[in-house]
C-alpha cells in the first residue's frame, strides 16, 4: 500500500497555510487600518515568527518523528542559519551604521578591527549568504552526524551529546573574539535586497515568503517520508538493530535526513531573522532546543502537520500569557511537557486520529503498521 | 659584629623601666645640645621600647618636631606655612592652631636621621608582640636598608620566637647585600634568601643577577632560576587544587544523577532543580537561624544538610510516583516530562523567593584560607572537597554494604527476578530516585557556599552533570567519580592557555568526540544488555 503524496490532513493544513498566507498581507496592505478585517503590521511579524517556528518544528520531526533521533541541538542549526543571513543583513547597513565605516559593521569598529575577518567575506552578496544559510548548518549536521552515526551512539546519549553541542556554540558565540557581535548578536537591520525592513510591504513579503517555507517544508518532508527511504527510516526509528541486520546501512539513511533536517532548520532561522531584527546567542541556549521538542511532541511526532501545529499553539499560548499573566507562562509550558508525555504520547493529532478510529472501531496505531511493513 | 650586637643588645636589656628615664624626659632633653648629643637622646629613646617612641622619632626625622618659645613644650607642628596645627607628639592629641614663628623647630642633620631609622628600626624590631616583629622582619627585607644591619643583628640575638628569627635571618641576608661584607659573606646572604622562595626573594635577587661582581651574578641567577622552578611546580600543584574543587563540584552535582541516570536509566532533567532546592533549604535554615537564634549560625550548614536532603528528596520520591512510574522503558519520554518538572520547580521557586540572588553566608568555620607551601586554600573550597567525598563514600557504603542497597541493585539489575523474591520494586524504585534526589539537595547546600542562590542555579550543573556520567560511563559510580575529577583538573589546566570559556568549549569538543569512540563511557557496565 503507497500513502498517496497529500493525505487529507496535509491537505486541510496547506489549504489553510495558503489561505493565512493570502490574507493576512492582504489584510495588512488593501485594508485601511481601522476598519474591521485590518492586520496591524506588528500582528504581521509576529505570525511570521510563528511559521518560521513551525519550519523548525517540521524540521525536528523529521529526525525525532521519522527516525528516532531526538536533537536536543536543533536550536543550533537555526540559530547558523539565522546568523548566516544576520551577516548579510549587517554587510547590507554598509556605511549608514553609526561609525559609517563602509567594510566594518559598527560591533567590529567599536571592538578595534582593523579589518574584516576571513569568514565575512562573501556575505555581502545575497546568493552566497543564502546558500550559507544552508551550507552551514548543512556541514555541521554532516560532521556530527558522520561521527555519532557511524559510531552508534543513539538514544539518550546522542540526546546529551546534541545538547553539549549547541551548548558549546552558546559559549563560542558570546566571545567576542568570535567576532560575530558577542553578548549582542547582531542587530540593527536596515533592509535586505534594497527593501526597507520596517516598510509594510516588506514584512508581508516576508511573511509570504514564510508561509511558502512552510508550505515546501512540510512537502519536501511528505516527500522524503512516503518514499522507500522514509519506510526505511521508521524503520530504523522502531528497530534500528534489526534494520541494520537486514543489510541497510543505517548510518547512511540517518545522516541523510539529519543533514535535510539542518538545512530546512537553517531556512526557519534566516527567514526569522529580518522579521525580529535581531539574532544573538540566547539562541543557542540548550532550554531553546528543549522547547522545540515540546513543539513536535505536543502536535504529535511523525506527523509532521502536527509538529506545524504544536509550534503554532505553544508559541502563540506563549505570546499570550506572558504578556497577560507572565507568572504562569513556565507553569503551563511545564505542565503542557509533563500532560503531553504522559497522557498525549501521540499529540493533539493522535487524539484526533484515535477519536475517529474509535468511531470506526479500527485501531490501528501508526508505528505497529510501519513495524509490519519493515 | 656579634661583639657590636651583644653590646647593643646588653644596652637595649639593660634598659629597663627601673633606671631608665621615661619617654617624656627624654623628649623634653631633645632640644639641647649639639647634633651628637641629640643621637645620644635618640637611643636612649630607643632603649626604652615604648610604644610610643617610633611615632616620636618619625616626627623628629621629618623635622615637624618644634620646642614652642614661650614655654618650652615639645609639639608636633604640620600642616602650611600659615595655618600650623600643634598635636601632642606622645598622643597625637589635637592642641589648636599654632602661630607662626612661636615655636622653633629640633633640627636634625643626616647623621642623626641615620641614627633615627636605626632607632626606629630596632624599636620596632624588638617591639613585644611577636606578630608586630614579623611584620617588622618582613618589612625589613622587602625594603633592605644597609643602616638597618645592626638593628637587625640587635633584634635576631634577641629574638625567642624561631618563626621571627627566620625572618630577621633573611632580612639580614638582604641587608647584608645591600653593604660591602665579604664577598663570602655575601654569597651566603644569597643562599639563605634562594631558600626563602617566593616572590620577595625574587625581587630581592632579581638586580643581582647583573652584579659586577661574578661570583654574586652566578650565584643570584642559580638562587633565582631555583626559586622560579620551585614556583612554576606551585603553579602545577595549584592548578592540581583547582581542578580538584571543581571536580569536587561536578561530583556533588553529578553523583545523584549517576543514581538515577546511570544505575535506574532515567533521564531526570529536573536534577539541577533538585540542587537549586537544596540551596533554598539552605537559605531558609539560615534566615530562620539569623531571626531567632544567631549563636547557632556556625551550625546552619549541618542543620540545612539533612533538612536539604529530605525537602529534595520528598520531591524527588513525588516526581518518580507522580511522573517516572509511568513512563519507565521510555527514556526519552522522561526526558520531556522531567524537563516540564524543572520549569514549573524553577517558576515556583521565582515566585516564592523572587527571582534575584539571595545571601546564603559562610559560617566562620568555612570562611578565610590557610597557606600550604606558596599555595592560598581557601577553607570553603577545600570542606566542599570533603564534604563531596564523603557523600560519595556515604552512596557507596549504602548501595554495598544495606539491605536497601541490595534491593536497589537486584532491582536494577534484574526487575522481574527481584519481584519474584519478594522485592517490592515499586518502592525499591521510589526509594532510589529519592536517594538521588536527595544527593542533589545536598550538593546545592555545598553549592550555595560558593555558587548564586537563584532560580536558575540548577541550569548551569544539568548539562555539566550529565557530561560527567556519560563520560564515566554510566551505572558506574567510579567511573563518575573518575569523570569528575579527570574532567575538572583537565579544565583547570586548559584555562591558562585557552581562557576559561574556550578551555570549557575544548573539554565539551573533547567528549563529545570521546562518546564517538566509546559511546558507553570510560568504564562501561558489563553485562548481556543489547539495545532492542
Amino acid at each position: 500500500m503507497t500513502e498517496p503524496l497529500i493525505s487529507r490532513r496535509i491537505g486541510i493544513f496547506l489549504a489553510l497555510l495558503f489561505v493565512v498566507t493570502v490574507a493576512v498581507p492582504l489584510g495588512n496592505l488593501v485594508i485601511a487600518p481601522g476598519s474591521t478585517g485590518h492586520v496591524p503590521s506588528h500582528i504581521v511579524a509576529l505570525l511570521g515568527k510563528y511559521l518560521c517556528y513551525a519550519l523548525l518544528a517540521v524540521s525536528l520531526d523529521l529526525v525525532w518523528g521519522f527516525a528516532g533521533i531526538l536533537s536536543l541541538g536543533h536550536g543550533a542549526f537555526f540559530a547558523l542559519g539565522g546568523y548566516a543571513m544576520g551577516m548579510h543583513l549587517m554587510r547590507e547597513i554598509g556605511d549608514r551604521g553609526v561609525y559609517a565605516n563602509p567594510l566594518l559593521p559598527d560591533f567590529m569598529v567599536f571592538l578595534g578591527y582593523s579589518e574584516l575577518p576571513w569568514f565575512w567575506y562573501g556575505f555581502d552578496m545575497f546568493w552566497f549568504a543564502a546558500l550559507m544559510v544552508m551550507f552551514v548548518p548543512g556541514v555541521l549536521a554532516f560532521v556530527f552526524g558522520w561521527f555519532a552515526f557511524r559510531s552508534r551512539v543513539t538514544g539518550v546519549y546522542l540526546s546529551i551529546i546534541t545538547q553539549a553541542m549547541t551548548y558549546a556554540l552558546l559559549l563560542a558565540f558570546f566571545r567576542n573574539e568570535m567576532g560575530l557581535g558577542g553578548n549582542n548578536g547582531l542587530t540593527d537591520f536596515r533592509d535586505v535586497l534594497g527593501f526597507d525592513l520596517t516598510a509594510d510591504s516588506t514584512r508581508s513579503a516576508l511573511f509570504v515568503l514564510s508561509g511558502l517555507a512552510l508550505g515546501a517544508g512540510i512537502l519536501v518532508g511528505r516527500i522524503l517520508t512516503t518514499s522507500k527511504l522514509g519506510k526505511v527510516l521508521v524503520a530504523v526509528r522502531d528497530a534500528e538493530s534489526r534494520t541494520r541486520f537486514l543489510g541497510y546501512r543505517v548510518e547512511h539513511y540517518k545522516l541523510f535526513v539529519f543533514v535535510v533536517s539542518a538545512m530546512m532548520a537553517g531556512i526557519a532561522g534566516a527567514l526569522y531573522v529580518p522579521q525580529v531584527g535581531i539574532i544573538n546567542p540566547g539562541e543557542f541556549s540548550p532550554a531553546n532546543s528543549i522547547e522545540i521538542v515540546i513543539w513536535v511532541a505536543l502536535g504529535g511526532r511523525g506527523t509532521l502537520v502536527g509538529a506545524a501545529l504544536g509550534a503554532l499553539l505553544v508559541a502563540a499560548g506563549k505570546s499570550y500569557l506572558t504578556a497577560a499573566f507572565p507568572e504562569i507562562w513556565l507553569f503551563v509550558l511545564g505542565a503542557v511537557f509533563i500532560l503531553v508525555t504522559i497522557f498525549l504520547p501521540k499529540g493533539v493529532l493522535g487524539l484526533i486520529e484515535s477519536r475517529r478510529a474509535q468511531k470506526r472501531d479500527t485501531l490501528v496505531p501508526d508505528a505497529k503498521s510501519a513495524e509490519a511493513k519493515a | 659584629m656579634r661583639l657590636v650586637a651583644a653590646v647593643v643588645w646588653l644596652c637595649i636589656s639593660f634598659a629597663s623601666p627601673g633606671f631608665a628615664q621615661t619617654l617624656e624626659a627624654l623628649m623634653a632633653k631633645l632640644p639641647d645640645g649639639n647634633f651628637s648629643q641629640r643621637e645620644e637622646v635618640v637611643r636612649e629613646i630607643a632603649a626604652t621600647g615604648d610604644d610610643r617612641a617610633a611615632k616620636l622619632l618619625e616626627v623628629l626625622s621629618e623635622g615637624s618636631l618644634h620646642q614652642r618659645k614661650s614655654d618650652g613644650a615639645i609639639l608636633w607642628v604640620t600642616g602650611s606655612r600659615r595655618d600650623l596645627t600643634g598635636a601632642d607628639p606622645l598622643t597625637g592629641e589635637n592642641l589648636g592652631p599654632v602661630e607662626p614663628r612661636s615655636t622653633s623647630a629640633i633640627k636634625v642633620n643626616n647623621s642623626l636621621r641615620r641614627t633615627i631609622r636605626a632607632a626606629i628600626g630596632s624599636l620596632r624590631l624588638m617591639h613585644p608582640d611577636p606578630v608586630r616583629r614579623m611584620e617588622a622582619a618582613e618589612a625589613a627585607f622587602n625594603a633592605p636598608d644597609a643602616t638597618q644591619l645592626e638593628a637587625i643583628e640587635a633584634a635576631l640575638v634577641a629574638e625567642q620566637d624561631s618563626d621571627v628569627a627566620a625572618a630577621l635571618t633573611q632580612a639580614r641576608a638582604v641587608t647584608i647585600l645591600e653593604t660591602d661584607a665579604p664577598l663570602s659573606d655575601r654569597v651566603a646572604a644569597i643562599s639563605v634568601i634562594g631558600e626563602r622562595g617566593g616572590r620577595g626573594a625574587l625581587n630581592a635577587l632579581a638586580g643581582y643577577r647583573a652584579s659586577d661582581e661574578p661570583e654574586i651574578a652566578v650565584a643570584a641567577a642559580e638562587a633565582v632560576a631555583k626559586i622560579e622552578r620551585t614556583q612554576a611546580m606551585w603553579a602545577q600543584v595549584q592548578n592540581v587544587w583547582f581542578g580538584l574543587s571543581l571536580g569536587s563540584v561536578l561530583l556533588l552535582a553529578a553523583v545523584g544523577l549517576a543514581i538515577t541516570f546511570g544505575v535506574m536509566g532515567v533521564i531526570n532533567m529536573a536534577h539541577g532543580e533538585l540542587i537549586m532546592l537544596g540551596a533554598y533549604t539552605t537559605f531558609v535554615v539560615q534566615e530562620f537561624i539569623r531571626t531567632s537564634m544567631p549563636e547557632l549560625f556556625d551550625w546552619s550548614l549541618l542543620i540545612a544538610a539533612p533538612l536539604a536532603f529530605l525537602v529534595a528528596g520528598g520531591v524527588g520520591v513525588a516526581i518518580e510516583r507522580g511522573i517516572v512510574r509511568h513512563l519507565y522503558g521510555r527514556p526519552l519520554e522522561t526526558l520531556l516530562a522531567t524537563w516540564g518538572v524543572s520549569l514549573v520547580l524553577q517558576q515556583l521557586v521565582r515566585s516564592l523567593f523572587g527571582p534575584s540572588n539571595r545571601e546564603v553566608g559562610n559560617p566562620s568555620w568555612m570562611s578565610g584560607a590557610f597557606e600550604v607551601g606558596e599555595m592560598l586554600v581557601t577553607w570553603n573550597r577545600f570542606y566542599i572537597i570533603l564534604f563531596a567525598v564523603a557523600v560519595f563514600a556515604g552512596l557507596l557504603l549504602l548501595l554495598r554494604g544495606t539491605a536497601l542497597g541490595l534491593q536497589m541493585r537486584a532491582v536494577t539489575q534484574n526487575r522481574a527476578m527481584a519481584a519474584e523474591m519478594g522485592i517490592r520494586t515499586g518502592r525499591v524504585d521510589a526509594l532510589t530516585f529519592g536517594l538521588g534526589a536527595g544527593i542533589a539537595g545536598l550538593a546545592g547546600v555545598a553549592l550555595s557556599q560558593i555558587d548564586n542562590v537563584s532560580p536558575n542555579l540548577g541550569q548551569s550543573y544539568i548539562i555539566d552533570s550529565f557530561l560527567v556520567v556519560v563520560f564515566g560511563g554510566a551505572g558506574n559510580l567510579w567511573g563518575t567519580f573518575a569523570a569528575a575529577f579527570s574532567l575538572g583538573i583537565a579544565n583547570k589546566f586548559l584555562e591558562p592557555f585557552a581562557g576559561a570559556v574556550l578551555g570549557k568549549i575544548l573539554i565539551l569538543i573533547f567528549i563529545i568526540l570521546f562518546i564517538q569512540k566509546r559511546p558507553r563511557g570510560l568504564f562501561p557496565q558489563r553485562g548481556r544488555a543489547v539495545e532492542g
